[in-house]
């Protein structure tokens, strides 16, 4: 351990920006990797371009990093970074005016040449013009650094130079005493093959940390003690890696063959690429050649008996919307994942927003309803794939399960489950494997609690059937073009739909503790949960009375929900989009929702939210303490 | 087991097609080629998009699919990708397949999914009543083309070699034994096999084939192995040029020379029988039978049927569950605790 004095704090946001060719996402998640070992509860906001490498130094290349650890639970990655790394003058440009009043910059100041300072279009040169004044201001040469520390290393000096990353790291792990072993060996084992590249990264990490520990400009290191989580076994876990698991598990938990129809799309591609990894569980894969046959061979698959899913974002799901519809249409389980993005259109491919939901519940033709459900977090992600599997198997219909961009890449410690205490989906998917009118087999006779038909998949003799996307006859299936017919089974499957609430947990109102009226409801759906709470947490550590609760599912709503509306006198809604839930609560209960509405392509923050409660508080007459 | 008849096959459905309708035809074919096959109804899949050929599903007495327009052959992938116990048909139109749908039939095709893809070739739309298709010749006056079709037609045979399609054939819903024959060699292709089937659509496209459908003189039948000879007499053959193009000529009576001079303006090359060309539809190379589908552009002289190309390649959906297999056999099965665990855990008491 160091030498120089170590100060305890209790919370810490720190930020790594640079180039995208300067390997900050990579940093980043080594950095999060340690924290989640030590203990600390932790949220990650990895922010990268939609390019894949913007020209060097350029604003439109800068990658970034944040990552929130705590000696306490934490809901977000933090609204304000206190220590910003910025690799080049791009990245400072672009990430400043977020660093907290007093906090730390350190700038790789070797990067703040006369080129860069013009691509990144400054004037004059921030290091030295007092604009940042107001900051911790620490210049490391860090290419110089890290270029001598691997002078008598056999690599070309491109590769001394990439290295650079490894020394901000180790001079972050210094700075906040994470311990540096396992970062060398996963250095080690990530160039197994190239010994003398992992010797100069571990040489380039040792540096950044001896850095740290010698250098005047350091007064202290900090430490950040182990959270005090709930008991259990934890890892590190993103919201894409959670929810490619609860497929896995919803498939082994029906007992049946995982099939993923995919095209790859920004954020979800990387579901398609875990999941291709996982063959030995009978997983199978297929990237098919646009979004429609994505869908389209999962539907195939569902007729076929597997637990079929198609994993996309917005603009994958409009091109899939017809075929969504005839998943309706002819009632089989089908999964479709849409991980939000900015839209609309091509949008922002790599930002997140809630603004599919209006998307997911009316996007296709005809009277089409389809239940929906959205994950709250990024471990979150494991539960809301189950349930989305769950209700698909039991109703025999597409579900619709929303996550996003945020979600997708955002890292979070995860406590394990109880394998064998997963919900149990085999005695939802029971095949048909009888006649079920006399002797004959009726494709549409429906179970009468759940309103769901038999699934008799190919290879069951007897049971020969045809289904597709005209209207069918009650019970036997037959096409048929009876106006009475057609009324009759638009009811019955809005009714299947509709029924569902019946099947899911009631909305859990936390009103925060003590007695007495509590007048302002604060209700989110999807990624927005963790800000919220933080903000709810945060306006009644001032003494404000205020009541939260988050939908998990939007389709149909929890019975409850009217009824938990009305015991308000305001009901506030947070949203990464125009109002779509709001819009959805207001048509459904007549209740006057408030919105608050953001599209900036970033999580709320706590602190924004917390003002706008204060607000609302302040605009009912509450007394709200300053 | 009590041997399966062609009524096994069809099913209580009332067949809706127009009266005259060649899907009548097809569909009589193949409901007959199914007893042959000795596969069980229940292992057999009918998927189909939409048009009037889509109904064709709701006829067989077998698992069927009426899906969505030009889809079928992505629904039929995810089938028999995951089930290579069933055998799967997809039918479909011209515009269906070649139109909305092209882009999953050329994959279909080059993936090599196990599907028989018979495609219903009328060169017109006829559900929705008369407009011109991807097959039509070109200034095909139709309601939506009064003066006239603009854009060159598919040649389906062309179009499924170009995708290197693992068997491609052509027959006509008129010839019973010939489109039976390749039915049957398409049913029993492992891998995708495409079928072009010339229709006759009496109400709005009548006659289209009348060039060939009922003048056997001008179907060019191609035969494995055999020199490639039609017409009333077999007069007819098809040479290779030196200039590398295939051409009709004239064969030369036994007993008679063949010319060795260049034609006149007009008239007929004719060429010894020992200089015809011999199909080779076992040639792994596309190439030949494309330029046998170039022979006829569009159906209005002289004609290429039958079998144009069958080759052996790893088939779709074996592929995919020998991966399967593979990494069960290096990893052992699935541990799904292992699996959420990961390599990096800590716990917290």
């Amino acid at each position: 351990m160091g030498t120089k004095p170590v100060q305890r704090v209790d919370t810490v946001t720190i930020r790594f920006a640079g180039d995208s060719g300067d390997g900050m996402q990579l940093t980043g998640n080594r950095f999060t990797s340690v924290t989640a070992r030590v203990g600390n509860d932790l949220a990650t906001l990895p922010d990268f371009p939609a390019e894949i490498r913007a020209p060097a130094g350029s604003l439109p290349g800068v990658s970034g990093f944040q990552l929130h650890f705590a000696d306490h639970d934490i809901l977000t990655p933090g609204d304000a970074p206190d220590v910003l790394v910025a690799m080049n003058p791009a990245a400072l440009k672009t990430n400043v005016a977020d660093l907290a009043t007093d906090g730390t910059l350190i700038v790789n100041s070797d990067a703040f040449t006369k080129g860069n300072l013009k691509k990144a279009a400054y004037d004059t040169n921030p290091l030295d013009d007092g604009s940042l004044d107001r900051l911790k201001l620490v210049q490391v040469p860090i290419t110089t650094l890290t270029v001598g520390a691997l002078e008598q290393h056999e690599v070309s000096s491109k590769d001394k130079q990439r290295a650079k990353n490894m020394f901000a790291l180790g001079l972050m792990s210094w700075m906040y005493s994470r311990p540096t072993q396992p970062t060398e060996e996963w250095l080690r084992n990530k160039f197994a093959r190239q010994s003398e590249i992992a010797d100069a990264n571990i040489a380039a990490f040792r540096a950044g940390w001896a850095f740290g520990e010698t250098t005047e400009l350091f007064a202290s290191t900090y430490e950040v003690h182990a959270a005090a989580l709930p008991p259990g076994r934890y890892r590190q876990i993103t919201g894409n890696q959670a929810l490619s698991y609860g497929l896995i598990a919803a498939g082994q938990r029906a007992g049946l063959p995982l099939f993923l129809g995919s095209y790859p799309i920004t954020p979800a591609s990387d579901i398609l690429h875990e999941l291709a990894r996982h063959k030995h569980f009978g997983v199978r894969t297929f990237q098919a050649e646009d979004e429609i046959a994505g869908v389209g061979a999962a539907l195939g698959a569902a007729f076929a008996g597997n637990l079929a899913v198609t994993t996309t974002s917005g603009p994958g799901v409009a091109l899939k919307g017809e075929t969504i519809g005839l998943a309706v249409s002819v009632e089989l389980p089908l999964l479709i994942v849409n991980i939000q993005r900015g839209g609309p259109s091509t949008g922002l491919p790599t930002k997140t927003e809630q603004s599919d939901l209006l998307q997911a519940m009316f996007g296709r033709n005809g009277e089409a309803p389809l239940p929906i459900v959205a994950a709250a977090a990024p471990g979150d992600c494991f539960d809301a794939a189950l349930e989305a599997c769950r209700l698909a198997l039991k109703y025999r219909t597409p579900v619709m399960l929303l996550s996003d961009g945020y979600l997708a890449n955002g890292a979070e410690p995860w406590r394990l489950p109880q394998v064998d205490q997963l919900p149990d989906l085999a005695a939802d998917v029971a095949f048909q494997t009888e006649p079920n009118h006399d002797d004959a087999f009726w494709p549409f006779q429906r179970d009468p609690v759940t309103l769901a038909r038999p699934w008799a998949i190919p290879g069951t003799a007897g049971l020969e059937h045809r289904i597709g996307g005209l209207e069918k006859a009650d019970g036997s299936g037959n096409i048929s073009y009876e106006p009475d017919n057609h009324h009759h089974m638009t009811e019955l499957r809005a009714a299947k739909i509709a029924g569902i609430a019946a099947d899911i947990p009631p909305l859990e109102l936390d009103r925060g503790e003590g007695e007495g009226e509590v007048r302002l409801l604060v209700l989110g759906w999807g990624s927005s949960y963790g800000p919220i709470r933080a903000a709810v947490r945060r306006a009644r550590q001032r003494g404000a009375r205020v009541a939260r609760a988050h939908l998990r599912h939007l389709n149909p709503f929890p019975a409850n929900t009217g009824e938990v509306l009305a015991g308000f006198d305001r009901v506030l809604v947070p949203e990464m989009n125009l109002g779509q839930l709001r819009l959805l609560l207001r048509a459904e209960y007549l209740v006057d929702v408030r919105g608050y509405n953001q599209v900036r392509g970033l999580p709320f923050t706590s602190q924004e939210l917390t003002d706008v409660i204060m607000a609302e508080l302040a605009e009912l007459g509450e007394e709200v303490p300053a | 087991m009590t041997t399966a008849t062609r009524k096994d096959f069809a099913s209580d459905q009332e067949v809706r097609w127009c009266p005259g309708c060649g899907d009548y035809a097809i569909l009589a074919n193949v409901q007959g080629v199914m007893p042959d096959l000795g596969i069980t109804r229940e292992r057999i899949v009918f998927v189909s998009g939409i048009g009037c050929a889509a109904r064709f599903p709701y006829y067989m007495n077998t698992y069927g699919f009426h899906s969505i327009h030009g889809r079928a052959p992505a629904i039929a992938t995810g089938i028999s990708a995951t089930r290579s116990d069933l055998k799967v048909f997809v039918v479909s139109g011209d515009g269906d397949a070649l139109s909305i749908g092209g882009n999953h039939l050329i994959h279909a095709m080059r993936r090599n999914a196990n599907l028989t893809i018979i495609m219903f070739n009328n060169q017109i739309y006829g559900l929705t009543k008369g407009q011109y298709s991807p097959t039509s010749e070109l200034g095909k006056i139709t309601k939506s083309t009064p003066m006239g079709s603009l854009d060159h037609p598919f040649n389906p045979v062309s179009v499924a070699l170009g995708a290197e399609a693992t068997f491609v054939a052509r027959s006509l819903d008129n010839e019973r034994a010939h489109l039976a024959e390749m039915v049957e060699l398409a049913a029993r292709h492992q891998g995708t096999s495409f079928i072009e089937v010339y229709q006759n659509c009496n109400i709005f496209n009548d006659g289209a084939f009348d060039a060939i459908r009922g003048n056997q003189a001008n179907q060019i039948r191609l035969e494995h192995g055999q020199p490639i000879r039609f017409g009333a007499d077999h007069e007819k053959g098809v040479a290779l040029a030196r200039t590398g193009q295939l051409r009709i000529v004239d064969v030369a009576r036994p007993g008679t020379e063949a010319s060795t001079d260049q034609p006149g303006e007009g008239e007929p090359e004719v060429v010894a029988e020992k200089d015809l060309l011999v199909h080779d539809a076992y040639r792994d190379d596309p190439g030949l039978g494309f330029m046998l589908s170039r022979l006829a552009h569009t159906p209005h002289g002289p004609t290429p049927v039958g079998l144009f190309r069958q080759v052996s390649r790893p088939v779709y959906g074996e592929q995919m569950q020998a991966q399967l297999d593979d990494a069960v056999a290096r990893r052992g099965p699935g541990d799904l605790g292992a699996l959420l665990a990961g390599r990096d855990t800590w716990t917290v008491e």
